[in-house]
């Protein structure tokens, strides 16, 4: 799980770097949320033309399907409301089943941070559902702090596992 | 082919941890400040081999108790196993002030030990007595012994002879989970498998009668609560609606089951008719309601809630619905859980320095940190009232710890492989 995230970090990082060399950074995040042409934007970098990366560049772009909450809140940051933007825009053009799942770090009760996921799962439905989706294709589950992706006990790993995925 | 040996290997030790539900050991880390000492003289047996040496197992009931100072046998000069083979003057030498000795015969049938419990200063039996079982029962007698020794010392009702249920997780190399809930006797010994799954079990919750248990599992990739017939195994589902559905807390008088479900929204508390499946919602709030406790009463409960910004303990009593809010040290107050004579509640309690376990009077609001780690949370209290286990973590891993009511005893129980968590003390 922690090398998933370490490669997704070093793509995002690779990703930062193509818009940084690339003068169309702009246009190759709006062309990446409507699936267009992000290719290119990997092609003109000439950092790696390797399908791997395109594929991987744009998932990163289009689709973030995991956002990111502070310590006991469930409000979302204008990073996260970005993300849902682009998804939603995805999402109205299909009409797949959405399953939303909240997370909280492991400080603090069980019992309370189960309350607490569902809190932030249904604050991602909620905004989805003034993009346009229907409530009744998303399904939310709380897991509460009973399943993280980092495990260490210190503030980095905390940040990490207050999320919702989206699924 | 790297990849495939270590999934085997993975595969391998996930079998082999997975064969007994490995018992937890008991490291006493604070004792009492002037614990009164005993010796436990080993107890002679007639008959069939024992398999469990009772006056060991009596002797780690006390020392856990953490009010006890065990002498140890090495230092023994003689081991009598009959009043007429004591020799106080002995005993008194070795700074003792207590002496058990005892006898066992283990028949094919049945099981008799025979024990005295003596006042070394006034020379005088202050327990003659004698346990009879089954055969092969020595622990089961052995912790009975430990309660009538400690009644007679602290006029404490001993709770040796009770269990406990907890959440082990265990989490292979390629990330899989496996989590099983344990029923274990009150030492961690005896620990055994009530449920297995690949999906997170919690909030494992005893009736008052200790019969049964409930828990919530996501076995079907969704919360569900179940109710469970310990001795039988037999067990059904009472809930899955739609959202949480979550810490299940029965009545005292075992009939209701109350209950966190979010179905209508947000989370709110419901009490569940368990003769009829009725659900009645209790709170009514757009905040987070939940962790119900009962009151030993059953006329009030306590909950966490957010509705005043934070999490804070409040009480709900059913006769006029009235809800009142009990904590207000501290920015987080959770999953409180009352003493058995009502009159105060331990609780997860967030400061600066982290999480811990604190213990408040309900009727002075009287504040007390008891553990001083910084990830505690699930605190149950033992039937007599006078320690609690709870969840911290210990060198990275979930640990299950204890700390008497005063804050002056503690003791750890590692569990060897895997992190465990949600103690739930049963009743006696």
């Amino acid at each position: 799980m922690i090398k998933k995230y370490i490669s997704l970090v070093f793509l995002m990082s690779l990703l930062s770097a193509c818009a940084t060399t690339d003068q169309q950074d702009a246009s190759a995040t709006d062309n990446a949320a409507t699936g267009s042409s992000s290719e290119t934007a990997a092609v003109s970098s000439g950092v790696d033309t390797a399908s791997a990366v395109e594929v991987a560049v744009e998932s990163a772009v289009q689709l973030e399907n995991v956002f990111y909450f502070d310590y006991d809140q469930a409000t979302l940051g204008s990073d996260v409301r970005a993300s849902l933007d682009a998804q939603a825009a995805v999402l109205r053009n299909n009409s797949t089943a959405i399953v939303l799942e909240g997370h909280a770090d492991e400080r603090g009760s069980r019992e309370y941070n189960l309350a607490l996921g569902e809190r932030r799962a249904k604050a991602v439905a909620d905004y989805l559902a003034i993009q346009g989706i229907s409530r009744a294709r998303i399904e939310v589950v709380s897991y509460g702090e009973e399943r993280p992706v980092a495990l260490r006990s210190n503030s980095a790993d905390y940040a990490l596992n207050r999320r919702v995925e989206l699924k | 082919m790297r990849v495939n040996f270590r999934f085997y290997v993975c595969l391998i030790v996930f079998f082999f941890s997975g064969l007994s539900a490995a018992d937890l050991v008991i490291e006493v880390t604070d004792w009492v400040k002037d614990p009164t000492k005993i010796a436990i003289v080993p107890f002679h047996n007639r008959g069939r081999e024992v398999q469990q040496d009772i006056a060991a197992v009596i002797a780690a009931d006390l020392t856990r108790s953490g009010q006890f100072s065990v002498l140890d046998r090495d230092d023994m000069l003689s081991s009598p196993s009959h009043a007429e083979e004591v020799h106080f003057r002995d005993w008194r030498a070795l700074g003792v002030d207590y002496l058990l000795i005892g006898r066992s015969e283990n028949r094919r049938n049945k099981m008799v030990v025979k024990y005295s419990l003596f006042d070394v200063h006034t020379q005088r039996a202050l327990l003659a007595n004698e346990i009879r079982a089954g055969r092969d029962a020595e622990r089961a007698i052995a912790h009975k012994l430990s309660d009538a020794v400690f009644e007679k010392l602290t006029g404490i009702r001993g709770a040796f002879s009770t269990r406990m249920l907890y959440v082990s997780a265990q989490r292979n190399e390629l990330g899989v989970s496996s989590y099983r809930l344990i029923l274990a006797d009150a030492d961690g010994a005896n620990a055994r498998e009530i449920l297995r799954s690949s999906e997170p079990i919690l909030s494992p919750a005893w009736s008052a009668d200790g019969k049964q248990i409930a828990y919530v599992s996501f076995e079907t990739q969704r919360p569900a609560i179940y109710q469970q017939i310990i001795a039988t195994g037999e067990r059904k589902k009472l809930t899955n609606f739609s959202g949480l559905n979550s810490a299940p807390a029965w009545s005292p008088d075992g009939k209701h089951m109350a209950m966190v479900l979010s179905k209508d929204g947000n989370p709110d508390i419901y009490l569940m008719n368990l003769a009829t499946a009725e659900l009645q919602k209790i709170t009514h709030h757009s905040a987070i309601d939940t962790e119900p406790s009962w009151l030993p009463d059953g006329k009030s409960l306590v909950f966490t809630s957010d509705r005043g910004g934070k999490p804070q303990i409040y009480q709900f009593t059913l006769a006029d619905k009235s809800v009142k809010r009990l904590t207000f040290k501290g920015r987080y107050n959770a999953k409180a859980s009352l003493m058995p004579d009502g009159k105060s509640m331990v609780m997860v309690h967030g400061d600066e320095q982290g999480y811990h376990i604190a213990w408040q009077e309900l009727a002075t609001g009287r504040h007390l940190i008891l553990t001083s780690s910084s990830l505690d949370e699930s605190p149950s209290i033992a039937p007599n009232g006078s320690m609690l286990l709870y969840a911290t973590k210990y060198a990275g891993r979930g640990v299950l710890a204890a700390v008497s009511v005063d804050g002056g005893i503690k003791f750890r129980l590692p569990s060897p492989s895997s992190d465990v968590r949600e103690p739930a003390w049963s009743p006696y």
